[in-house]
């Protein structure tokens, strides 16, 4: 069936985005609309001494100028972090309230220093020079290695040794004896490099405030309106929930940066309230490389002890985690997920993970595709490949030697997953059959008689999706059309493509009768937005609930409406019918007969809907194999990527076009941060470096390849859909597999390491250093 | 501030703009054809692209009295009168090339260009090469690369199909 479960149908959004019609933020204007800027801090880390807005006020246009001194006066409150660690049983740490405006010190460059309205964008960033603020400079640190040092610069007074939050996962006595007595021990130490996710639109907010009712009404470019509306109406504005409304219309790319609000979100609704005018701020490039939330940077030492047959033994990991100037968004996640996937699918049972989560004077860091999965999987399959090269072994060999067997599942880790499904040997095969694993020696020959080195790698990835509950509604109307109420939300996914497909196969209905709304808090009751792949399995699962819930209800209205009351009532592909005889209704004629005004017994009410929910107290592990050959010029040593395959277990592919989309994506942002892209502070001032796309260098289409992706399915038992999360696993494999290909085709040149991103200079200096060796 | 006046989809408007006023922020601010976005500030991620006397241009890139006289064509005006799509676009949905949709206009508007320019045919070589202007964020440019091939025949063969 050209529109049911399981096949590529073409997306029902893409019409208003093809066509220039999409909503985003920035589209949206208001009657007497006003505009905001905002003053960052030129220091990495200073004391405010005075602000003085007197010829910013006076400049043309301007209404309003708000400084860290007017937060205080008001009792406007910060941003807290999504979660702490101590939140969910872990251990305690030190948590930060992130001030919309800061009042007495700055703490990274891009804090909040002003925001200035006036009636022009223009006329706001003019007068935004012209505020003079004071400052005394600090000391600052940076790198998380420097962040830990004694007597290093320190950021919370009440936070002495700049570390959050200490984690760590396994047995370090067992594991120290592991390591002691193995006959074979590798060791590295990686960086993961900063990186900003950079979702091609920037962000927006519009504030307005309802004078006569108290009401406000938030306009942004969130991955999670509800979320939004409940930090700012709580922590911030310190006003009921009931009075922030909070919209996401169509928002261009998120990745993890929209997750949670900014000052900036906070800064427009407070505003609108003191001018009495709408406010809208639009972030430049420049303020979002400053001002969003980066991801990565950390650092790691990791060990793997092993045996001569290449039997893996233990495993023990010694990292430090930037959180930055403050705690925000849900910056915890990625160094708890940095640990808990080190041991990947091997059979290993012994393990010692620690990681020190630090302040450092940069931009708050949050989750970024894969928020600590790529962290772990970088480590453990740069180490299985040393292991592999030490031993003379095949990875992919060295690799079959340790995978977990399914006869072996459901299979608990050191570090208390339980995953519940999977076929990895037989994934892995199948990848190396379709990457031609066993045709690479004749392909480097190739490559050497045309001036290039040729390297190839493979990586097993697996990773844990879907975080959080969620609440889906279906809601129908009198001539049968559903309409979808996700508390998910779409940004590129997706999703009003997907769950239709899911209800109208559920429920029999044509696809054109169903509806999909989401991302306005007015309109949807509750949700919790989308990131960390949660939307197929928590969203798909809920609207499942919803569906078997719509169901049940028509069936004694069908029963009714065909002259039986006790009559047992089948439900299959749209029609209701009484079992053993062929009396049978539409699911058309039941909806509409509960929007009956008069006829219907009363005990049937007005109206049918129904409300399903799931979480992740289950939650899937999606896994998979990359294979890639990359060729290295050995004149100008610019690496070029010449096969790059793909098998990912996904669960069930609800729309393969769309699973592949992901990957893609994900695929495109992991190579990006092997060998493009870097988030660059400078080590002694702070400053950053990298502050646009002139220096931050993103993936353009001729950085990439063409990908050759398959699915290998194994359903989970997690969910009734039996999916597995899609979003991130390119991100997360990505990196290792581009980084160990490039090692192995330098090993004959002598390279044994070199840090992410691989840039040509970088490949050419390892080259240099190794030859000089 | 001075006058100036702009055909854009074939019609004429007249705004008072500032010296600095920049072609995008004529469209998207003084005419109210959002469909056109930026997406940075330093001429890179070509989500302005719009044509310009039937040339690409990023509109991010021209001050609104540069085109002052001049014909503009934006993603809004590509469609048909009577609302068909341009092949280009019927192939991005057909190839899955956009996600979120942002950089979206932009990717089309320089995607039609390139296909016009290239009357003797496209590969996926030239195809990502031309379009190393446009910086997409969601799809990994796979997907953008398969519309603009099919694009290319349906717009020369009639048919995206061989």
């Amino acid at each position: 069936m050209k529109y049911s479960i399981g096949q590529p149908v073409r997306r029902v959004e893409d019409k208003r985005f093809i066509t220039g019609r999409g909503k985003y933020v920035d589209d949206l204007r208001f009657p007497g609309q006003a505009y905001g800027a905002v003053l960052f801090s030129p220091h990495a880390h200073a004391n405010i001494l005075s602000v003085d807005v007197s010829a910013a006020m006076a400049s043309q246009g301007v209404l309003l100028v708000l400084t860290g001194a007017d937060v205080v006066a008001q009792n406007i409150g910060g941003l807290p972090p999504l979660f702490m660690p101590e939140d969910a049983g872990g251990p305690p740490g030190y948590r930060t309230s992130r001030p919309i405006l800061c009042s007495n010190k700055v703490r990274h460059v891009g804090d909040r220093v002003a925001f200035v309205v006036a009636d022009t964008a223009a006329q706001a960033r003019d007068a935004a020079e012209l505020i003079e603020v004071e400052y005394e400079t600090l000391d600052a640190v940076i790198s998380v290695e420097d962040a830990v040092r004694e007597g290093a610069p320190n950021i919370w007074p009440a936070c002495p040794d700049n570390v959050s939050v200490r984690l760590r996962f396994g047995d370090d006595i067992a594991t120290e004896a592991v390591i002691a007595q193995a006959p074979r021990v590798v060791t590295l130490r990686l960086e993961n490099n900063r990186l900003s996710p950079n979702p091609m639109e920037p962000r927006c907010a519009i504030g307005i405030y309802e004078p006569a009712d108290e009401n406000y009404i938030l306009y942004t470019t969130s991955q999670n309106p509800h979320g939004a509306r409940h930090m700012i109406s709580q922590s911030v504005l310190r006003i009921p929930e009931a009075k922030l409304r909070a919209i996401a219309p169509d928002v261009g790319g998120g990745f993890g940066m929209k997750t949670d609000p900014y000052p900036e979100d906070a800064l427009v609704l407070w505003a609108a309230r003191l001018c009495g005018r709408p406010v809208k701020y639009l972030a430049s490039r420049s303020d979002s490389f400053l001002g969003d939330t980066h991801g990565r940077d950390q650092v790691v030492t990791g060990e793997l002890a092993f045996d001569d047959t290449g039997r893996m033994l233990g495993i023990r990991a010694r990292a430090i985690h930037a959180v930055g100037a403050y705690v925000a968004s849900a910056a915890m996640a990625p160094p708890n997920f940095s640990l808990t996937l080190i041991p990947n699918v091997y059979d290993v049972q012994t393990v010692d993970l620690t990681t020190q989560v630090v302040f450092t004077n940069t931009a708050p860091l949050g989750v970024y595709r894969g928020a600590g999965r790529p962290e772990a999987t970088y480590l453990i399959e740069r180490l299985v490949d040393k292991a592999a090269a030490q031993l003379g072994l095949d990875p992919a060999e060295f690799r079959r030697r340790n995978l977990i067997d399914p006869s072996q599942l459901p299979y608990r880790t050191a570090t208390h997953y339980i995953y519940d499904s999977g076929r990895f040997e037989e994934l892995m095969d199948d990848c190396l059959a379709r990457a031609d694993w066993a045709g690479f020696a004749e392909r480097k020959i190739q490559s050497s008689q045309r001036g290039r080195w040729r390297g190839r790698a493979i990586t097993y990835y697996i990773e844990q999706a879907g975080i959080f509950n969620d609440r889906m509604e279906l809601r129908f109307d009198p001539t049968g059309n559903v309409t979808i109420v996700a508390g998910t939300h779409s940004h590129g996914q997706g999703h009003a493509t997907v769950f239709t497909q899911l209800v109208s196969e559920w429920l029999g209905l044509p696809f054109e009768k169903v509806n999909f709304l989401q991302g306005d808090t007015a309109t949807v009751p509750f949700g919790r937005g989308t990131y960390a792949a949660r939307s197929s399995m928590i969203g798909g699962s809920a609207l499942r609930v919803a569906a078997e819930q719509v169901i049940e209800k028509c069936k004694p209205m069908a029963a009714f409406l065909l002259g039986d009351e006790e009559a047992d009532i089948s439900f299959m592909e749209g029609v209701f019918s009484i079992l053993g005889t062929n009396r049978s209704i539409g699911i058309a004629n039941v909806v509409s007969a509960f929007y009956a005004p008069a006829g219907i017994p009363d005990k049937f009410g007005v109206g049918l809907g129904a409300v399903g929910s799931w979480s992740a107290q289950l939650p899937n592990f999606p896994n998979g194999c990359h294979i890639c050959e990359i060729e290295i010029d050995r004149e100008t040593a610019v690496p070029t990527i010449d096969r790059y395959f793909v098998v990912d277990d996904t669960g069930r592919a609800l729309n393969p076009m769309i699973c592949e989309g992901q990957i893609l994506g994900g695929l495109a942002q992991g190579i990006g941060q092997a060998l493009l892209e870097n988030i660059v502070y400078d080590p002694d001032t702070g400053q950053l470096i990298t502050g646009s796309f002139t220096d931050y260098c993103m993936p353009r289409a001729d950085d990439l390849p063409d990908f050759q992706l398959s699915f290998h399915d194994v359903p989970s038992p997690s969910n009734p859909l039996g999916v597995k999360g899609v979003g991130e696993s390119g991100a997360i494999a990505a990196p290792p597999t581009i980084i160990n290909a490039i090692l192995d085709a330098l090993r004959e040149v002598g390279v044994e390491h070199i840090d992410m991103p691989a840039t040509p200079a970088r490949i050419w200096a390892a080259v240099q250093n190794a030859q000089a060796a | 501030m001075s006058e100036v006046t702009i055909t854009v989809n074939d019609v004429a408007y007249t705004r008072k703009v500032e010296g600095r006023t920049l072609l995008v922020e004529f469209l998207r601010e003084g005419i109210g054809l959002t469909g056109t976005h930026v997406g940075c500030d330093t001429s890179q991620c070509g989500a302005c692209t719009v044509r310009l006397d039937g040339h690409a241009v990023k509109s991010c890139s021209v001050l609104a009295h540069q085109a002052d006289g001049h014909n503009v064509v934006t993603i809004e005006g590509i469609s048909s009168r009577d609302g068909n799509l341009h092949p280009m676009q019927e192939m991005f949905k057909e190839h899955h090339g956009l996600q979120c949709g942002f950089c979206t206009p932009g990717m089309i508007m320089s995607a039609i260009d390139l296909v016009e320019k290239h009357p003797e045919g496209l590969d996926g070589y030239v195809v990502r090469e031309g379009l190393e202007g446009n910086i997409c964020r969601c799809t990994g440019y796979q997907g953008i690369v398969q519309a603009v091939l099919a694009a290319w025949k349906k717009m020369y063969l009639g048919s995206e199909t061989d």
